[in-house]
């Protein structure tokens, strides 16, 4: 078993709906699925339930390595430089400054590093959760609409983030309303299951 | 334990860097300063009634961060992706109780000492005064993160955070208080018992609010 991300048969209650039930998937090194549906489909609950932030209604969540996880919320401290404020994230993750420089041209975010983030556009804060994401080193990315408020170049770069990290055998769990481009990518239609 | 540090000194410097931390300690004099004003500049009454109403102040103080403390880490996400990380809850809180209380307490122990001098209290009164908020502060952090987590989800949540906190802090307003008293030798022992208790179970208590903020 080379797993990195196992879900078993999981049943999603929020509020009194039933999103989703007998769900099951499985992420192996390299693998990337994306989950697609309308608004209210529970595709973040999944993302949620995946990172361990919800509990499954029914069912087991298994994570075998580092998970980490773009929401909506960019967890950046608005006050701050956007480069001080990503240096924090990486304390926490324990990685060092390069990595972080490395993400920053990745994302093409480095001629912002000392705009505070309350000034980054919705877009620049995507990229720059996403910078944080890539220097967090965790093999597991779940990502809940990465590509909002993106243009068209960022989301370039975030499909050739993707690519590199499924490359180091990274897995990748992506929820989207809209098709990113991503070659050799598994769907699970979150629409269908209601 | 780098992120746990980092963590601690990202909380302290909110707490110092946006000014909000300097409107509780402001309050705090405030108090000590209008309350010449209403009782009269009687310096024996002053003196006797004076030590209770730093306690009172110290308290009120303590609930006015309760707003900033958990409510933006919440919104911000930040929360989420220290759970993420595998964090414990309990761990989380310990930190932020940790920080609040070196952030909020030292500066309010700076201004016990201005504000004993409004109150016209003498140096014994001081250092007993000192002496008793010094042991409460860690439970009043403990107390204010509490209630800071249990009412995070709800706007303008600080109010029942005071209504939560009060009934917990009647027993250190009472030692504490009491400390004061004469008669009152076993007061700072009872004080320190109380503030052990509830900085044992602030951790637990406010970690087990924080994962109930993700259902």
């Amino acid at each position: 078993m080379s797993e990195l991300l196992r879900l078993d048969n999981v049943a999603c209650i929020r509020g009194d709906r039933l999103l989703f039930e007998g769900l099951s998937l499985a992420l192996d090194r390299g693998d990337a699925l994306w989950l697609r549906g309308p608004n209210g489909a529970g595709k973040s609950s999944l993302i949620r339930l995946a990172a361990g932030l919800l509990r499954p209604a029914a069912g087991t969540v298994e994570r075998r390595e580092r998970v980490a996880l773009i929401d909506e919320a960019s967890a950046l401290d608005a006050e701050l430089p956007l480069r001080r404020a990503l240096d924090f994230w990486a304390r926490v993750d324990t990685v060092d400054g390069h990595t972080v420089d490395r993400a920053m041209e990745e994302m093409a975010l480095a001629p912002l590093a000392e705009v505070p983030v309350s000034m980054l556009s919705t877009g620049q804060r995507k990229r720059a959760a996403m910078v944080r994401v890539i220097a967090s080193g965790a093999p597991i990315w779940l990502l809940d609409e990465p590509a909002n408020g993106m243009d068209d170049a960022a989301r370039a770069q975030l499909v050739a983030a993707i690519a590199k990290h499924r490359a180091n055998g990274g897995a990748v769990l992506l929820a989207s309303h809209f098709a990113l481009g991503i070659p050799d990518l598994a769907e699970l239609d979150m629409g269908a299951l209601a | 334990m780098t992120a746990l540090i980092a963590l601690f000194w990202r909380d302290l410097r909110r707490a110092w860097g946006s000014g909000a931390l300097w409107l509780p300690v402001l309050f705090f004099l405030l108090v000590a300063t209008a309350f010449p004003f209403a009782v009269g500049p009687d310096a024996p009454l002053l003196q006797r009634a004076g030590g209770g109403m730093v306690w009172v102040a110290a308290l009120l103080a303590a609930l006015l961060p309760i707003d900033r403390l958990v409510r933006p880490d919440k919104e911000a996400g930040l929360l989420d992706q220290l759970a993420v990380r595998g964090f414990a809850d309990e761990v989380i809180a310990a930190v932020k109780i940790a920080a609040h209380a070196i952030g909020f307490g030292l500066p309010l122990l700076i201004a016990l000492f201005p504000a004993s001098a409004l109150l016209a209290q003498d140096g014994g009164r001081v250092e007993q005064l000192a002496t008793g908020i010094a042991i409460a502060i860690p439970a009043l952090a403990s107390l204010a993160v509490l209630s800071a987590a249990l009412t995070a989800n709800h706007k303008g949540g600080s109010a029942i955070g005071g209504l939560l906190i009060l009934p917990l802090a009647v027993p250190m307003l009472i030692f504490g208080a009491g400390m004061l008293d004469p008669s009152g030798r076993g007061a700072v022992k009872l004080l320190a018992a109380v503030s052990l208790l509830l900085t044992m179970i602030g951790p637990f208590a406010a970690g087990a609010a924080l994962r109930g903020l993700r259902e």
